[in-house]
Formats: structure tokens, sequence, C-alpha cells
């Protein structure tokens, strides 16, 4: 490159989504060639020679690294000025009269709050769990790259004094009527959620909402809660809580089948609990989100939901091929794998359901494919596809452009957390790939009263071509006799 | 818990995550996270995960804040501390006088001239690499600026009622050109022996007649009445005073020594200095040997080191150079006369007085370069890093909430606000003095090898 900066500057600390942020605005500016704006981690500093950097010696975790490359040395002085402008303006908003807590630990004896939200660096998110569980504060942790280690001693440590820990990798909780993280807006009702899947918990909010149904509470619990190192610690006390709740008539249960002992162990609870309960386990060969949520409804007494559905003609131009799917939600995509895996074969996909069928690096593969953009591996130093549609858009540009590839399966995540208008980023991209004879099917994940709007969006997007389903199994499977019936 | 109860929210981390929980109009308490020390992380998460940490620093704390130590009496420092002749206790952590720094050396030839080791500067300064060296931390004692200690002076002897240790201080000469200060003049020796013939003696008569102190009360009242007890002890030493006089004046003595002692103290504001610290000393002590907890019990330098023990890790220091001081100078004296940090006076901030006391103090905060918002800023701070609050230092102008007290090494890791010390500067070179006062801060450096200690403890022999 014909110019470029590489600096670390000390003691200047954003979190992730504002660097990006911040990062894009200088990468978009005229001459800029590429940009690097991120906190100076090992992970960050690997990438410099990726584009182009030489690297940094001495570099620190709590460095800032800006790296900008240029055509030439005036548009790198213009794009480093814009930086400092950038920085600048948000020194101004943390500059508040009293001094904002530093630590957990001061923010909770401050406020006396309850309940901490932790979005941190995974490396650091024990250190303040562990503040607010020592103050007596339950966790909801976010945050993702902790370790199972750290994970036990959280979980311990809540157990041993009444509280919970959400996570850590929990995406989604709903607590006296707050959504906390990538939640729906539900209306107060009976049924109490415990879910090892953030994805997963939405679909049942999606569809509890479409028939009318509302929650006690959502109760996270990551991902690796119901592994044999974790034994479903937090998942217990959730439902143990749950049980002694007043406001929860029916607890329900959802998590990826665990290992024997551990579904053992979890359904033995179950059914020691005094309050009704449903317990979900997902995956080949069981029921799917859609189909437990009939069960929850039928416990409620309740009839079976029809799921709504908004759909398009299709294309008219239709060029058939294999679907490819696009996905925010691991949970939701690995559903979608299981439906379309009978109909259709192997699922390339990076999460696969079969070791043979792992898509390589570059994830592309001829024939049917999906991939989990929210995979560790590809938000490390980005935002969670939920928030940031590029990776995904890029990708599904790329397909377009790709005459193999013959129907689109996407889901759209509505509720807060989520990107405010995905609608106005898809649709525009759904009418181009349907004038190109490619079929788009979404599995919209929304509720009623979610700020985006579950019908607008709908509308929006059945408009542009695409057919919108608000059963992911559905829209799953509607992906999959699409493209059977192309092949 | 969880459920039964409207959850009140804080967040740390990504700013998206409290504003979307703002956006349902909930009030989100923020947390400004900034990384830690680079290199410490897994560290801290070790020592966070540590089941013992919780109830160590708190024990820690609670020792720290409610140990009630009493003066008791006067002895001579050799019968008390073990000191035989050519034996010195100095501040800080250990040195020897290869690297001692110039205040140390002068403080150290004044007492081989005091103890009639040398007859002249020239021969004691040949006598220095012969000498002994001990910190003063390891005799249970605390010693201002170079702090030297040697067998004939006289020392204060401290008790502890309540987790028994003895704690020993010498008798402050006042300011200017004093042995502390690495001045060793004929004026500053003459003073050495009044204070062990003519005062010490007055001193110990009186304490028999009164019965012990309570030195903690005389703090407590002095936070409340503007001083902060390191830099500024205008007001303990005048409560010191009122409490003894009554007794001083009984005693059977000529009135022209009363007045003399009298006079003496009342002349010299910081002659309660020596006192706090020695209780200060006591309450450390008290915090002292605590498996799991990070808490610091000793700061302290030595004129070229700064050195710091935590109550988890033993009789360790951890030591880095000490830095110069920020601060005002007294005229004809500039930063460039100045010597490195030096004193074990730091045992105030230690045990939550001094610099975490500044709030309580608006007299001083010019001194040291500021305003009044200043100091209070500054306490604010020190509550970041500290497991407690004083149960006894209150400042009124913060509501009477108790100063912060009982620094956590791995909250400074956590946040790299580092302990803010108020402290004398002493001349670099031999012979000088008081050259002016101000604010220092010890390296994070001490802090990084004091968590990496830390966390190498956890699961291994000592954990019990």
């Amino acid at each position: 490159m014909a110019s470029s900066s590489v600096a670390l500057r000390h003691g200047l600390y954003r979190d992730s989504v504002t660097l990006m942020q911040i990062s894009r605005t200088v990468g978009e500016l005229a001459g800029v060639t590429a940009s690097l704006v991120a906190m100076a981690t090992p992970l960050n500093l690997d990438l410099l020679p990726r584009l182009g950097f030489e690297p940094v010696p001495g570099a620190g975790s709590d460095d800032l690294l800006v790296a900008i490359g240029a055509d030439d040395d005036a548009s790198l002085a213009a794009a480093l000025a814009r930086l400092d402008e950038l920085f600048a303006a948000r020194e101004v908003t943390t500059d508040a009269a009293a001094q904002p807590a530093r630590t957990t630990r001061t923010a909770l004896a401050r406020s006396g709050a309850n309940l901490v939200v932790i979005s941190l660096p995974g490396p650091n998110a024990l250190v303040e769990s562990m503040d607010a569980l020592h103050a007596g504060a339950d966790v909801m942790l976010f945050s993702d790259n902790v370790s199972v280690e750290q994970e036990v001693a959280l979980k311990e440590e809540a157990h041993r004094r009444g509280l919970l820990v959400m996570g850590p990798d929990c995406g989604t909780a709903i607590v006296g009527g707050v959504g906390l993280c990538f939640a729906n807006v539900m209306r107060p009702g009976e049924v109490g959620l415990v879910a090892a899947s953030g994805t997963g918990a939405q679909q049942v909010c999606a569809l509890l909402d479409a028939a009318g149904v509302g929650v006690s509470a959502v109760l996270g619990t990551g991902g690796r809660d119901l592994s044999r190192a974790v034994g479903a610690r937090s998942s217990l006390d959730a439902m143990a809580m749950l049980d002694k709740h007043e406001g929860t008539s029916l607890v329900v249960m959802i998590s990826k089948p665990p290992p024997a002992d551990v579904a053992e162990r979890v359904a033995a609870a179950a059914g020691a609990l005094t309050t009704p309960s449903v317990v979900g386990f997902l995956g080949r060969g069981r029921d799917d989100l859609t189909a437990l949520t009939d069960k929850v409804l039928a416990a409620l007494g309740r009839p079976a939901l029809h799921p709504p559905e908004w759909i398009a003609p299709l294309p008219a131009n239709f060029r058939g091929g294999a679907v490819r799917g696009l996905y925010s939600g691991g949970t939701l995509c690995d559903e979608a794998m299981v439906v379309t895996c009978d109909l259709l074969g192997p699922i390339h996909s990076n999460i696969p359901l079969d070791p043979s069928w792992a898509l390589p690096a570059s994830l592309t593969a001829p024939g049917h494919l999906m991939i989990d953009f929210g995979d560790d591996q590809l938000t490390q130093g980005r935002p969670h596809p939920m928030i940031d549609w590029t990776l995904r858009m890029e990708r599904f540009e790329a397909e377009v452009a790709d005459p193999t590839c013959g129907v689109l399966l996407l889901d759209v995540v509505l509720g807060y957390g989520s990107h405010r208008a995905p609608a106005g980023v898809l649709a525009p991209q759904v009418r181009v790939a349907t004038e190109n004879g490619v079929a788009v099917v979404v599995s919209l994940i929304g509720t009623s009263g979610d700020p985006q709007g579950l019908d607008s969006t709908a509308l929006e997007l059945q408009a542009a071509g695409a057919s919108v389903y608000l059963s992911n199994a559905a829209a799953a499977r509607a992906a999959a006799e699409l493209a059977k019936g192309s092949a | 818990m969880l459920l039964d109860q409207a959850p009140t929210i804080a967040a740390v981390g990504v700013d998206l995550m409290a504003e979307e929980i703002e956006a349902q109009a909930i009030d989100v308490t923020r947390v400004l996270w900034r990384p830690p020390l680079s290199g410490t992380e897994a560290a801290l998460a070790t020592i966070a995960a540590d089941p013992r940490v919780a109830d160590a620093n708190s024990e820690a704390g609670r020792r720290l804040t409610s140990s009630r130590p009493k003066l008791v009496g006067i002895a001579r420092a050799g019968d008390v501390l073990g000191l035989e002749r050519g034996q010195f206790l100095h501040a800080g952590p250990p040195i020897d006088w290869a690297s001692a720094s110039g205040p140390l050396r002068g403080a150290l030839m004044g007492a081989m001239i005091y103890e009639g080791l040398a007859e002249t500067v020239e021969e004691a300064e040949r006598l220095g690499p012969t000498i002994t060296l001990d910190p003063c931390h390891s005799r249970h004692a605390a010693g201002p600026m170079a702090g030297v200690i040697s067998a004939s002076m006289p020392v204060f002897v401290l008790h502890d009622e309540v987790f028994g240790a003895t704690t020993y201080g010498t008798l402050n000469e006042g300011l200017g050109k004093v042995l502390r200060m690495g001045a060793y003049g004929p004026e500053v020796i003459d003073r050495l022996r009044w204070l062990q013939t003519g005062l010490a003696p007055l001193l110990a008569a009186t304490l028999e007649h009164h019965g012990p102190v309570d030195l903690t009360a005389i703090m407590a009242q002095a936070v409340q009445m503007g001083d902060e007890c390191h830099n500024r002890n205008r007001a303990a030493t005048s409560l010191f005073i009122r409490e003894i006089v009554a007794d001083l004046v009984e005693l059977d003595v000529p009135s022209a020594d009363i007045a003399a002692g009298l006079r003496f103290i009342n002349s010299n504001d910081h002659f309660m200095l020596n006192l706090g610290m020695a209780a200060g000393k006591a309450a450390s002590d008290a915090a002292r040997d605590i498996p799991g907890s990070s808490m610091v019990v000793i700061m302290a330098r030595n004129g070229t080191e700064f050195g710091i023990q935590t109550a988890g890790t033993g009789d360790t220091w951890f030591t880095a150079p000490c830095d110069v001081p920020e601060g005002l100078y007294l005229s004809g004296f500039g930063p460039e006369d100045a010597n490195p940090d030096i004193g074990d006076s730091a045992i105030m901030e230690t045990v939550g007085l001094g610099g975490f006391a500044m709030a309580a103090a608006p007299a001083i905060v010019r001194f040291v370069g500021g305003q009044v918002s200043d100091a209070v800023e500054s306490t604010e701070k020190m509550y970041e890093i500290t497991v407690a609050e004083h149960p006894l230092y209150q400042i009124p102008g913060l509501n009477f909430r108790g100063t912060p007290v009982g620094i956590d090494a791995t909250l400074v890791a956590r946040t790299g606000i580092l302990p803010v010390i108020n402290t004398g500067i002493a001349g670099k070179e031999p012979g000088i003095g008081q050259v002016g006062a101000g604010l220092v801060s010890p390296r994070p450096s001490l802090f990084f090898d004091a968590v990496k200690s830390l966390a190498a403890r956890v699961g291994s022999a000592d954990a019990s």
C-alpha cells in the first residue's frame, strides 16, 4: 500500500461494537484501503500481516491498535484526523460529573442492583461475574470464550449463594418483564422457559406469542450448561427457581441433546418439580422447536398453533439448485439442517450434523450448505450477525452470483439487541435474488410487540419476493421442497 | 430470589446491551470497564475464582480496621528491637549501603556519629559498607523518611490489646535539617541527644502517670478536624498534647523542662506522625498472613526502591524503583534536588489515612497542588481499590463516610488506579534535609508482581 500507519495508543479502550463502527467509518473514507481499529489482543495482532501491515512489537492487551492503509499520505492524514474526531466524540459522553464506577463491585455498592449483564471479552468475564455473585446479584453472561473451568467455578459460587449464572454465551433472557441482550417483547404469562439456546428460546417465544401465550421468565443457561463438565448446573438451578415461583405454572426446558447421564439428571429433576414441565431435547429424530411448542400449548390445554406464514410467488424464472442457508442463530441453523437433510441428504456446514459434512475453511462446497454466522469462529473481533449483517449479506450476494444456488434460506431475528431495520437491509437484496431466479425463504423470529414490527417486516420481505415463515422448521421444509423439486 | 423481585440492573461491556435495556425504560447502572494491567488477566481470574478470596479480604479489612493500639511507654531501641551497636533499621524494603540513596546514607552517617561509632562524617562514610541494615518493618517498627533507628534511640512502645501486637516508632525530630531527611550536622546530633536524655524521660514519666493513650481515638478526631494524618498532623498533635498535658505538669520536674518539652512538641505539627505510623504498623501487623487475601499490608520506600507486601503472600517484598514525588518545593530547591520517594510513612495510606483521607483535609490540598474538589476526587477514587470503609476515620465532607481502607492489589490491577500517597520530599544529597512535599504513587509493576504471586499460590501448599 502506498501509505500506512500502524500505532498503539495506550489507555484508550472502547468496546468491540464501538470499535467496529469506528473502524468501518474510517475504512469507508476516500483513499483508505485498509483499516483495523481494535484492542491489541493476540488475535487482532495476528490480523496485521493479513491486512498487509507490519507487526508492532511490545503491544499489551490494554493497548488500542490503530492500523490504517491509504492510497497516499493525504488520505492517511485525513483518516487519522477523522479517527481522532471519532474518539474525541466518544470521550465527551463519558465525562460525567460523577465518576462512573470502574468495577462491577463498585457499581453494585452504589446502585444495589440485583442483576448484572456482562458482555466483556471472555477472559475478563469471570472477574466481574464474581464481583456480582459476591454482592448477591444474579448474572447474565453474554460473553463467549469463557473456559469451562471458569464456567463451573462461577456456577458453583452462584449455587452456594442461591443465585443464577445465565451463560456464558447466553444470548437471551427475560426477567421481571425486562428483555436482556437478544430478547423478544413478550406479554406476561405462566410459562417459565429455561433454555440452553438463545435463538431456540426466541423461536419458542415467537410461536407462543402467536398463540397468545406469555412467559413468566426466560432463563438462559449458556450452550455448554448441559455438557458433562458443567453438568446442567444452571439448568437445574433455574428449574428449581421457576418451580418455587408463584407466577409460573409450566416449566419448559429446551436444549440440544445432552450426554445421557446429564439428560437423565435433567429429566429426573424436571419430574421432581411440583410444577408441570415439558423438557425438549432438539436434534435428529426428535421434536423440532415448532413441535415442542405444540406440546407446551397442549400442556396448557390450548390447541396446536398454525404458525403464520407470508408466502410470495416463486420467481417466474426460478432457476433451481441447491439450498444455501445463511443463519445468525446456531440452534435455528441446526434445526434447519435436521429438517432438510431428511429430504435432501448431506448438508455441508461449519456446524455440521455429521463430521463428514464439515465445510472447509473457505466455507464453500458444492451442493446444499448452511452456515451459522453466529459461530464463535466467525464472530471473533466482530459483532454478532444479528447486530451486524455485513458478512451475511456479502455471502448472500455471492450466492446469487453462484449459478448452483437455487434457494436462499435465512433467519431474521427480531427483538431487543437485534438490528433495528433488518427488512431495509435484506429486502433490496431479495429483489435482486428473485430477479435472478433464486427463491428466498425467510424464517422470521419475532413477536407482535417487537420494536422492528413483526407484520411490517414480514410484509416488506414478502413484497420483495421472499416467502416468510414464523416457524423455522416450516421455512426449512419449504426451502428443501423447492430445492428437491428443482434438483 | 431472581424471580421474586423487580430486577435492578447493572451492565458491563458492550454499550449496546445497556442501551437495549434502557430502551425498555429501565435504568441501567453502567460500569466504565477498562482492560486490566496487561498480562494480569489470567492471574486475576485465578484469584477471583479462589473460593477463599472474598472471606479472606473481608477478614483482612476487618482486622486492619479493628486494631486499637495504645501508646504504653518509651524504651531504648536496643532493648526492645534487638539492635546491637553497628546495627541499624531503615525505611522501606531491604537495601544495602551500596544501593542506598543520599538521604538514607546521610541518616545512617548521622546515626553512626550519634552512636559514637564514628567521629566525623568522613569516618562514618568509610564505615558505611560495614554496618548491618534491616527494614523497620521486619522488627514491628515504622520509620518516617530514611526511617533510621539505632540502638541508643528512644522509641515509643505501642500495644494493641485486640490482636496483641506490640509496635515501635521513633520520636519525631521536627522539621528542616533532621536525621530522617538525611541531615547529619551537629544540630541534628544534638537534637537526637536531647530527645534521648530530655524529652524521652519526660514523656515516659508522663505516660506512667497517665496510663495508655488511645492513638486511634486521637486520629479519628483529627480526621474530623482537617488532618489526613500524613502530611497534616496539626490537629492530631494538638489533641495529643491536650491528652497528656495535665499529667505532664504534675510531674515533679523543673517547670523549665516541662516547658521545653511542650514547646518542642508544639513547634512541630508532625510530632504525632511517628505515633500514627506505629499505630498503623499495629493495624497492618494484625492483618498479615491471611491465606488467599490480596490486601496490601505494607507500602514502604527506601529511597531507591518501593516495596509492598500483601496479606496473602507472607514476608515477600514486591519491589520496583521509587519515583520522585510531584509537589511543591521549599524556596531554593526544585525537582532536580529531590531524592526519589522514601519512608515507611505510606503505612498511613495503607491503613486508610494520608492520600486516602485527602477529602478530610482541605487545608493541605494547595500544598500538594490542587483544589478541594481534587481532594474529594482523590479520596473517591481510592474507594475503587479498597476492601473496606474505616469505621472510625470518618470524613465530615462526605457525610461522615469512612475513609477508603485496605488496598486490594487485584483492584489496582483491574482498574489501573494507583494508591495516592502524600509525602515529604528529601534532598538527594546526604546532609541536605527536607526540600519539599507532594504526591507520589507506586509503580503498576508492583501490583502486577503481587497479583502474579497471589495467583501462583492459589491451590498450592499454602491453600488451606
